[in-house]
């Protein structure tokens, strides 16, 4: 069987510190596609990020995750990074003292299993920034340190830009980004999505729909994915908001 | 001619200077502290009365002095099993050549001189009581600068050496710095005359090679107004089962106008006792800087000084201190200001892991009447386990109104989403964990010249990763 980076999520339960938050979710992102997974809060959305990269505070009870065909649950978050995944961060954690060019170059050398050279590397680096509007002095900049909303997340997608991974988790990259912001980043990630590259947007919002074209559209209430559609459904969610979509989750008999 | 050979290793396995080489020396006195031995020392060096009777009474000063009961666990040194002095050649190699082939290939072993030919303008070699090795780059000797060991610069610059010597540090300033001033032996005498700048470092190593060996380096360093001088230690000994100790005394002067930087990047095995008093004076708008890196030894206490004797004087204190299995770092900063319009700022990052522990300590003095003095004082601590433990002692003595001071304190873990995040991007938890420490010490490591930084990374990555047994 030839091999495909499609991301298969089969019913997967996960817990936070006891409480089960994921209750059975089946998902598939094929090679190639965007899906956007929506909900209100609290219905499992960052849970699911996590859980896909690996943080050791979720608690996997039951499902597997299968990415090119292997179960990846039991790889730790640097293993399924070298093997394609990827999270953009919802709150990128700062790494005082760090410098971005620093953590960007080692980041790719673990990621890549070999170092680039650091001509090479700057070059690379500098096209993918300049994509993202950012100058130069984010190189010297600790990680995260001190970096605004709209730069944090910047940096989320110029790290996506540079590893080239094969399935790109992006949880709420919208939150805090004002229009032009939001514009920009966007503009990234449709410049870096491909054949290649599959990519699973979660979001509360459709805004950042509006930019990056999903194929398909999954909303996760309450731990489960209870619809799924395509550009219409995001239509409908912006219109009429989740509670009837919760209200039919809810009570499946008085639809 | 002799090789070294390895030692046994008791448990510090990534130490790698820990080799020695066989004793073949020309003068090793014996164990223990006398009258006798003092003055024989003295007699050996050939040296003035005068220093003479500074040496008998400082050990007067010292036999009468208690042992400290604060800062570390001092009970393991036994003064009678020491040996106080050790020369291992007759005399002092001024080229690489004339340095005996067994210390030579010690010195090559430890990156000496390789350095030196790289990036620095002066260079010198301690091994055991005396140095055996010293140059300076023919420009500055020129100009002046004198760059030497402690007894050429008594014996050859004798009316600058006395005139100073003793003043930042009286003998009977503490129980070691008494010590040292009763058998002192080697250390460095910079002096740079006025308006010298010293471009690039000058650089003194200091290995201890034989067992239960006492080196006490004393260094006196003169910067005359508007000069500038940065001076660079490293250490380094063999790891024994038994204990050794290195105590220095270490006095600055920097006039006015003048810049002092002070770098030591201390390394001694796990079984050496670290006890040293460092203490400059800064004259009207003068600078001293210290910046202290304590990785090795068994017990440091070291808390080195700046006095700002005039008004625009300032002093700055950076230190970074790794506490491993068995290792206790006391160390920290005094800062006292003796002259309005002065300003200091402390630094301290410290790292504890295996069982470790760090402990700042700090003093910082406002005389009265010293008004508008501003200081400010930050103490990090990184833990890197549960059984690794951290202090901080600051002590605040401020006697004006008029003055602007900050204290801050954090004691910190390496956090789990700073792991998760860094681990999310294909590093290892070794490398995620290497990453966020250096982070954490990078506001000192990026005041050291490249090369050394590139070591003291290096350094901290093989403290980190601990020994395997």
């Amino acid at each position: 069987m030839a091999e495909t980076a499609e991301l298969v999520i089969q019913d997967l339960h996960v817990s936070v510190e006891g409480r089960e938050i994921l209750k059975g979710v089946n998902l598939t992102v094929p090679t190639g596609e965007v899906h956007a997974l929506m909900g209100p809060n609290g219905s499992g959305k960052s849970t699911l990020a996590y859980t896909l990269m690996g943080h050791p505070k979720y608690e996997v009870t039951q499902g597997r995750v299968l990415f090119k065909g292997e179960d990846i649950l039991d790889l730790e978050p640097d293993e399924r990074a070298r093997r394609g995944v990827f999270l953009a961060f919802q709150y990128p954690t700062a790494i005082p003292g760090v410098s971005l060019g620093n953590f960007l170059r080692m980041s790719l050398k673990s990621v890549r299993g070999a170092d680039m050279p650091i001509l090479e590397f700057r070059k690379l680096a500098k096209e993918k920034m300049t994509l993202l509007k950012m100058d130069d002095s984010f190189f010297g900049r600790y990680v995260n340190d001190g970096f605004s909303g709209g730069e944090k997340k910047r940096a989320e997608i110029l790290q996506m830009a540079l590893l080239q991974p094969q399935i790109a988790i992006m949880d709420e990259t919208d939150s805090g980004l004002d229009i032009d912001a939001l514009r920009t980043v966007s503009e990234g990630v449709n410049a870096i999505r491909g054949p290649q590259m599959g990519i699973l947007i979660i979001t509360h919002y459709q805004r950042i729909l509006n930019y990056i074209t999903p194929d398909y559209v999954h909303v996760l209430v309450d731990g489960r994915i209870v619809r799924s559609g395509q550009q219409d459904l995001v239509e409908a969610l912006e219109a009429r908001g989740y509670d009837w979509i919760i209200n039919e989750a809810l009570n499946p008999q008085g639809v | 001619m002799a090789e070294a050979t390895e030692v046994l290793d008791v448990g510090q396995g990534e130490y790698k200077y820990g080799f020695h080489d066989p004793e073949q020396y020309v003068f090793k006195s014996r164990k223990g502290l006398t009258r006798e031995i003092v003055a024989e020392i003295s007699a050996i060096k050939n040296e003035p009365t005068w220093m003479r009777e500074y040496r008998l009474k400082a050990l007067e000063q010292f036999e009468a002095r208690p042992m400290p009961k604060w800062g570390g666990d001092l009970s393991g040194i036994d003064f009678d099993d020491i040996y106080y002095y050790l020369r291992p050649t007759e005399g002092q190699g001024r080229t690489w050549e004339e340095v005996p082939e067994y210390i030579k290939t010690t010195f090559d072993r430890l990156g000496i001189p390789q350095a030196e030919r790289k990036f620095l303008a002066g260079v010198s070699a301690q091994y055991e009581s005396e140095v055996i090795y010293h140059s300076i780059r023919k420009d500055l000797e020129s100009k002046g600068v004198i760059f030497t060991d402690c007894d050429t610069g008594l014996r050859e610059h004798p009316e600058i050496f006395k005139q100073y010597f003793g003043t930042i540090i009286p003998s009977n300033d503490n129980k070691f710095s008494a010590l040292n001033s009763a058998v002192w032996s080697g250390g460095s005498f910079v002096y740079v005359p006025a308006g010298v700048k010293v471009d690039i470092p000058l650089q003194a190593y200091f290995r201890i090679n034989a067992q239960n060996m006492g080196q006490f380096e004393r260094t006196l360093i003169i910067a005359e107004p508007g000069s500038y001088v940065h001076y660079v230690e490293g250490c380094t000994a063999p790891t024994w089962s038994s204990n050794s100790l290195h105590s220095a005394v270490v006095e600055i002067i920097v006039k006015e106008g003048a810049r002092v930087r002070y770098t030591t990047i201390q390394n001694w095995s796990n079984n050496v006792y670290n006890l040293v008093t460092k203490r400059a004076q800064a004259f009207r708008d003068a600078t001293m800087e210290w910046i202290d890196c304590n990785l090795g030894s068994m017990l440091t206490m070291k808390y080195p000084a700046v006095y700002l004797m005039e008004p625009g004087a300032r002093g700055e204190v950076l230190s970074i201190a790794f506490a491993g299995r068995g290792q206790h770092q006391d160390a920290g900063a005094k800062m006292v200001h003796v002259a309005p319009n002065t300003s200091s700022a402390i630094t301290s990052k410290s790292i504890s892991k295996f069982g470790g522990r760090a402990s700042y300590r700090g003093l910082l003095k406002v005389h009265k009447g010293c008004e508008n003095v501003k200081s400010n004082v930050r103490c990090d601590a990184l833990l890197m386990d549960e059984e690794s433990r951290t202090d901080t002692y600051p002590y605040i003595e401020i006697e004006e109104d008029r003055v602007s001071i900050g204290h801050e304190a954090t004691v910190s873990k390496v956090s789990e989403e700073q792991l998760f995040y860094l681990r999310s991007r294909g590093l290892s938890e070794n490398d995620a964990t290497m990453m966020i420490v250096n982070g954490f010490i990078e506001p000192i490591v990026k005041e050291l010249p490249m090369e050394y930084a590139i070591e003291m990374n290096r350094l901290i990555q093989l403290e980190m990763e601990g020994s395997v047994g």
